[in-house]
């Protein structure tokens, strides 16, 4: 009963906290306000049973996603300057939809219901052959390693293919100066080792968080975790030293090539051990054919695919707020 | 209590049209861009909502403890990697929208059209 209530006042809470980032016309307001609302999230997502990916949520959601919105911001503007709304238009539009789909929820399961299609179709398959086949505890990171690693692996190039675009957009040596006033340029590239407490308490938390972050790496298996996690929170730690010590000394604690290489190098570990259980007689990604007992490969290939989701995941994430943090300075 | 199990899908609706309001009306960019990530949690959320299940817990498989109710894990999975393949493309996004302040002094679409109409 008590999680009931926890969670309609979460849910009614992110409709509040949408409602004020629509509403407010600085922009800086918003970016915190969906740090916010992605927090809020991530509580949802714990209550409704799942832990990995509320763990996701927390990291890139609260944590990295606010971090680039406040880079952007720093490289634009600071207000919205929109018009004041006088068409009915866009308004039209989202109700008619909003109302639409309200109706189409009717029909819907309802919350829980253990008779909804999504629980008698593949689900139990995958629950009640896990332990068998890949026998690892955590489902969710057998399917989302083994059972569909193909999915994952695309995945896994769609982030790699995000981060040369970044790269490519950002990553060229131009002069910000002249669109920003002399003063405004100072206190913006500045860093925060001036301001005692920011500065101990952002410097003491960064080895926790790197260390929680290969913790949550290498307990994937067993406990909600996982490459992906992993990642993002190494490289929240990276990023919150860059925050507090600058970015130039972030630069020369995780260097541009290092991050950049990660990037590559976890890509091309997945693949490499696809390749690998082609070459031992097995299918691309068929992580059985790795060891001669099925089930120790399996624990191999997720160890070792899972180790290049998080390089690639951290590498992204790491090069993508240097290439906006630098884009600042220069 | 049948319309409080359908609270979710209500919530998730709200939120969609939240997120498509704030593309369609506000036209500077970072805002647009904030409303369409308010639209992906809200379909995080659809999807998550799905995967509930009645005493059940986190699809994690304890030994010695029999006929647990696990959560769907295919939403989750789906989600996993959605989020983070949702803040890569935000990353671009937004890598764009610093060039088109470097291009054109300004993310307010309006003036940006504006300017392009002129030249």
């Amino acid at each position: 009963m008590m999680t009931i209530v926890f969670s309609l006042f979460l849910l009614t809470m992110l409709v509040i906290v949408a409602v004020a980032i629509l509403r407010t016309d600085n922009l800086f307001t918003a970016v915190m306000l969906s740090g916010i609302f992605s927090l809020i999230m991530a509580a949802n997502f714990f209550i409704l049973d799942a832990a990995d990916v509320a763990l996701t949520e927390a990291v890139i959601g609260a944590g990295i996603s606010t971090v680039l919105f406040l880079g952007a911001l720093a490289l634009t503007a600071e207000h919205d300057r929109s018009p004041p709304v006088g068409s009915w238009v866009p308004l039209l539009t989202p109700s008619a939809l909003g109302g639409v789909i309200i109706f189409a929820t009717f029909q819907a399961p309802r919350l829980g219901d253990p008779n909804a299609i999504v629980h008698k179709h593949v689900a139990p398959w995958y629950l009640e052959k896990t332990p068998e086949l890949i026998d690892v505890p955590n489902v969710v990171t057998a399917v989302l390693a083994s059972f569909r690693g193909y999915d994952t692996l695309g995945e896994v190039f769609v982030v790699f293919i995000a981060c040369i675009g970044v790269m490519s957009l950002l990553g060229r040596v131009r002069p910000l100066r002249d669109s920003i006033e002399e003063g405004e340029f100072d206190k913006r590239t500045d860093n925060l080792r001036h301001h005692l407490l920011p500065r101990v308490v952002g410097k003491m938390l960064v080895p926790f968080i790197v260390l929680f972050g290969l913790y949550v790496q290498f307990h994937g298996d067993f406990g909600p975790g996982g490459g992906f996690q992993a990642g993002a929170l190494i490289a929240a730690g990276v990023i919150l030293y860059s925050l507090v010590e600058g970015g130039p000394r972030g630069r020369e604690l995780v260097p541009e090539w290092f991050s950049s290489m990660l990037v590559a190098l976890g890509a091309f570990t997945y693949t490499s051990v696809g390749v690998a259980s082609m070459a031992m007689g097995g299918r691309f990604l068929d992580y059985s054919a790795l060891s001669h007992d099925p089930v120790h490969g399996q624990h191999l290939g997720i160890l070792i695919i899972e180790a290049g989701v998080g390089m690639t995941v951290a590498g992204v994430m790491i090069t993508i707020f240097h290439a906006f943090s630098r884009r600042g300075i220069r | 209590m049948e319309v409080l199990g359908l609270y979710n899908y209500f919530i998730f609706a709200v939120l969609l049209m939240i997120g498509l309001y704030c593309v369609l009306a506000r036209t500077n960019i970072i805002k647009s861009l904030i409303g369409l990530s308010i639209f992906q949690s809200a379909v995080f959320l659809l999807y998550i909502s799905m995967d509930k299940i009645d005493g059940g817990t986190a699809p994690i498989i304890q030994e010695g403890v029999e006929n647990q109710i696990f959560a769907n894990p295919l939403p989750q999975v789906l989600i996993l990697t959605a989020i983070v393949v949702g803040i890569s493309t935000t990353a671009l996004a937004l890598a764009v929208t610093v060039r088109i302040k470097e291009a054109y002094g300004t993310i307010e679409e309006d003036k940006i059209q504006e300017m392009d109409r002129e030249q």
